[in-house]
């Protein structure tokens, strides 16, 4: 089961590395952040594969590194679709393929505002040996990652999470705020959490000459995330929280590198984050999809 | 073995749903005109910008450089859809055009600012406000001066 699993994950990332480095690509403007969302939504036809990677420090147990790979899509202007798999090593035990996500991110006004909102809706069915730290809810603790692979993969989580973002942008900054509630499909209560973010690019102004390592390809920020505890106990008593700066390296080639070294706030958190990402967008998907299968576009 | 089961039907899914989507928009009635045969009326949006917005006046109108920069931008953002010389394709229609060409400075910023969400035009506030006025700079050197004479910005 083990192997079946590691060898499945082993192959989709490979065949989506492929397929990226062999598609056309869109330069993208990403934002820097790995648990915050902006309001930002996918270019409509457009497909992101990207690969992420958390390596956790572990006080009792073995250190991880978690990694997922999502794609992407921009159904439309106003809708943006995604599919996670996720995968966890824990150092001294094993290599598990954990669960998938379904998210769906909804941009309800027409114009920009001040503040815009995107909605969020997430169904996630994962095991309990996930450690993707995507986000932070409820009474989340370091401890809760003690629990061998074998023992924790025996667990099913079947979950959805809703967000409410909340962004904008002035003056080159983006400043992001999200309230998360999730609720276990099991008789568990509405769990809540956080993640604020802030971000820049380092030049506001593009170079008149092509370059990789301009300014403006960069983007730097940080962000902050945390569990708010449950319906029956609200509040910060028994949660963990996390700081972490964050960088994104647009290249004109398409492709975007992010990373980020994540500090936990307090004893309940783990104590130490790195997390790094790459990604590239895939130029005209749905057109590629369409002729694929007849289509004119 | 469930969970990999569950993941495959779900990619299957999602491949489905790009697969109709992406027939909806080929089979149906195109949403916006190429060049050759364009539609006016796809450029009424032109005319919901708000006075304010209209008159602002583009910061880089005088910078040489600012063409070059946004000709670099509209490369990397805008020309999979609006083509590579900004004549339009099946996605998303021609900047070269008398609509455009004749609409202020103020009134592509704001466009751009707030795209046309209902209709594929992205939102792209997310590219910063002075790089925004570099790629409008840009598409106002498109036109050349015929198209651009009716320009209010032009008219005394």
């Amino acid at each position: 089961m083990v192997s079946f699993s590691r060898r499945a994950l082993l192959g989709c990332l490979s065949f989506s590395v492929l397929w990226a480095l062999y598609l056309p690509v869109a330069a993208a403007q990403e934002n820097p952040y790995f648990v915050a969302y902006d309001h930002y939504l996918e270019e409509p036809g457009n497909l992101e594969i990207e690969y992420f990677s958390t390596l956790g420090t572990q006080r009792g147990g073995n250190n991880f590194h978690a990694f997922w790979t999502e794609l992407e899509y921009g159904a439309t202007a106003w809708w943006t679709t995604e599919l996670y798999l996720d995968g966890q090593t824990s150092f001294g035990d094993s290599t598990v393929f954990t669960g998938f996500r379904w998210e769906n991110r909804f941009r309800p006004l027409k114009l920009e505002h001040f503040i815009n909102p995107v909605l969020y809706f997430e169904y996630e069915n994962k095991s309990g040996a996930d450690k993707i730290l995507k986000e932070i809810e409820g009474h989340d603790v370091e401890s809760d990652f003690l629990v061998a692979n074998r023992q924790a993969q025996k667990e099913r989580i079947h979950e959805v999470e809703l967000k409410l973002i909340l962004s904008s942008t002035f003056k080159g900054w983006n400043i992001t705020e999200n309230t998360l509630a999730a609720k276990n499909l099991s008789n568990s209560p509405w769990e809540f959490g956080y993640a604020l973010g802030a971000s820049r690019p380092l030049a506001l102004e593009a170079s008149a000459k092509r370059c990789t390592l301009c300014p403006q390809n960069f983007i730097g920020g940080v962000e902050m995330y945390g569990g708010l505890g449950d319906r029956h106990s609200f509040g910060l008593h028994d949660t963990s929280h996390y700081l972490a700066p964050v960088l994104a390296w647009n290249l004109p080639s398409g492709w975007t590198l992010r990373i980020s070294p994540g500090f936990g706030l307090n004893d309940n958190s783990h104590g130490f984050l790195l997390r790094w990402g790459v990604s590239r967008e895939i130029a005209g998907f749905a057109s590629m999809v369409s002729r694929l299968f007849g289509g004119q576009q | 073995m469930k969970a990999m089961a569950a993941a495959l039907a779900v990619s299957a899914s999602f491949l489905a749903v790009s697969v109709v989507l992406a027939q909806g928009r080929s089979s149906g009635k195109p949403l916006v005109a190429a060049a050759p045969g364009y539609d006016p009326a796809i450029y009424a949006e032109l005319q919901e910008a708000p006075e304010k917005a209209r008159n602002r006046a583009n910061p880089f109108e005088n910078d040489p450089r600012a063409v070059a920069a946004g000709a670099i931008l509209f490369e990397q953002h805008c020309a999979e859809c609006h083509g590579k010389s900004a004549e339009g394709s099946p996605k998303a229609p021609s900047l070269v055009v008398r609509e455009v060409q004749s609409a202020t400075p103020g009134t592509l910023f704001w466009l751009l600012t707030n795209g046309v969400v209902r209709k594929k035009m992205p939102v792209w506030s997310k590219l910063p406000e002075p790089q925004r006025w570099q790629l409008v700079r840009y598409i106002k050197s498109l036109g050349g001066p015929a198209l651009r004479a009716e320009s209010p910005a032009a008219q005394p």
